[in-house]
């Protein structure tokens, strides 16, 4: 047996793109076993719901992580809509979709993006962000923000989307989706993408289940589950079928994030199509009181949003459960086994969020 | 699996789109030898009408970093600039529509100042005139309180 030694990996690492710290217990170059430790960057905001008021806090919500920041206003404002009993009209809904599924692609060319890096595959790298800034422009140009939107509230959405700016998001996308086939044609066909990624840091359906994977890792398992199917905001009235893969390998992961980028263009096709017209928010009276448990799909994965009220203006409890939490675990199992080199490779494959972790 | 797999597998994939790369402009704007270009409702910082400005704090409010601070009695409105996130929340809730949001991002400094604005004084006339008319309107409640008050005679 080889002599076992402990290599300290992170939080500051240049393949890291937020701190998370592991000891990696080595036998030669082969992991045997990982033990994770987060709170590097811990800010207290679940705290701060008792200090801001309930329509205050949709900002902090929001700033709990960049990437994810319109799916956690989103999901903020459902569950104290859900605890005061608001029905948001359907316009606000619709947008709501819009503006989620924009983030999600955004989210995901930001993934693809830091994949290629982490293979050393720099002009790929380079073009997953350069096709990044035209969903980032439409954000601009909706939302007045490129990362931090600000559009929803509780009650509905802040800003309208008149049609010159509908079209124009149908302009971005087509073309989006032009110069994305190339670019998935690579990830999914080419040799040096193909010979880092595949049958490495298999994790099989059962254990996927068994250790509570969420979103795109546990749907690269073979596992049919997206929190869009529970029904909230427009979803029900859009076509949302969860993609999968069976391999379960960091291939898979990809392949199912590249899958559900082309879902994303069709979604934001459809909800512009059906896109009724009417308001954007409906008056809010009074203060929450009451509890609720609110799950969304962010890219990452299922979010869990649970808000208690006491018919006072600030919030008793918020907590936020959020995707990379969950895929912690999952993580630990795909690294037993690997190699030193693929560690930073299948960290990645969770798509990390340690600021949304630890809020 | 790996014979299964190799059949897939292409070589250069990517070969045409770097090489288009290559020759095609930068994806880039050559900032700051070109003006950058701000979307209409680009939020870039907050801006204040104080002449509009009734000094109410509601904006000190609903301000989620605590960015703003306003004093009636002396008529300023103050804000923390590297303190606001540019959520727009104090736009929002301004009853005489006084705050704007506008493009552009506050410029850098090396420390973290306060930028005071002052309620601009009423000229001598304008303040005599509103003392005047404040007056008479008192004058006028006045009156019809006692109306009210005085027993019709029957």
């Amino acid at each position: 047996m080889a002599k076992r030694s402990i290599v300290p990996f992170g939080p500051q690492h240049p393949v890291l793109p937020e701190p998370v710290h592991l000891d990696l217990v080595l036998e030669d170059e082969t992991v045997v076993g990982a033990v994770p430790s987060i709170g590097y960057i811990h800010r207290g905001l679940e705290k701060l719901v008792e200090k801001r008021d309930f329509k205050q806090y949709v900002y902090i919500a929001e700033r709990v992580c960049g990437i994810c920041s319109c799916g956690h206003g989103l999901g903020y404002c459902e569950s104290v809509e859900q605890v005061m009993g608001i029905e948001v009209p359907d316009r606000a809904k619709f947008l709501r979709v819009i503006w989620m599924e924009m983030s999600r692609v955004h989210s995901h060319l930001l993934w693809l993006g830091l994949l290629a890096d982490a293979m050393g595959f720099e002009s790929l790298f380079m073009e997953s962000w350069r096709l990044r800034e035209k969903i980032l422009d439409m954000f601009d140009e909706t939302t007045g923000g490129r990362i931090i939107h600000s559009v929803n509230c509780v009650g509905g959405v802040q800003k309208d989307m008149d049609s010159t700016m509908l079209n124009g998001i149908l302009e971005a996308v087509k073309d989006l989706e032009k110069e994305m086939r190339p670019v998935a044609d690579t990830f999914l066909e080419d040799y040096t993408v193909q010979s880092r990624l595949k049958g490495v840091g298999v994790l099989s359906r059962e254990r996927a289940i068994e250790l509570g994977a969420v979103g795109p890792m546990l749907r690269a398992s073979g596992e049919e589950y997206d929190a869009r199917l529970l029904g909230y905001a427009a979803y029900p009235n859009l076509t949302v079928e969860p993609v999968t893969s069976k391999d379960g390998d960091s291939y898979a992961r990809c392949e199912v994030r590249i899958k559900e980028l082309f879902q994303s263009f069709d979604l934001i096709r459809e909800a512009i199509g059906k896109i009724p017209e009417g308001d954007i928010s409906v008056p809010v009276k009074g203060n929450p009181s009451g509890e609720f448990f609110m799950r969304i799909e962010q890219p990452r994965g299922e979010a869990v949003y649970y808000v208690k009220g006491s018919g006072k203006k600030f919030l008793e409890r918020f907590r936020l459960r959020t995707p990379t939490t969950s895929n912690i675990p999952p993580m630990v199992e795909t690294l037993k086994g690997c190699q030193l080199a693929d560690v930073p490779l299948l960290i990645l494959t969770i798509d990390p969020c340690v600021s949304c972790t630890e809020r | 699996m790996e014979i299964e797999h190799m059949s897939k597998r292409k070589v250069l994939t990517f070969a045409g789109r770097a090489l288009k790369n290559l020759f095609q402009k930068p994806a880039t704007t050559s900032y700051p030898f070109e003006p950058a270009v701000y979307p209409e409702r680009m939020r870039g910082h907050v801006e204040i009408h104080m002449e509009d400005c009734i000094c109410c704090g509601l904006c000190m409010r609903s301000c989620p970093s605590q960015a703003i601070r306003v004093d009636r009695r002396a008529g300023t409105w103050t804000i923390r600039r590297f303190d606001c996130v540019q959520c727009s929340s104090c736009v929002n809730v301004c009853p005489k529509k006084c705050l704007t949001m506008e493009a552009g991002y506050t410029r850098p400094d090396t420390r973290k100042t306060d930028e005071t604005f002052i309620k601009p004084a009423q000229p001598e006339e304008a303040r005599a005139e509103a003392a005047s008319v404040k007056a008479e309107e008192a004058e006028q409640k006045q009156q019809e309180k006692q109306k009210d008050c005085i027993p019709e005679r029957i």
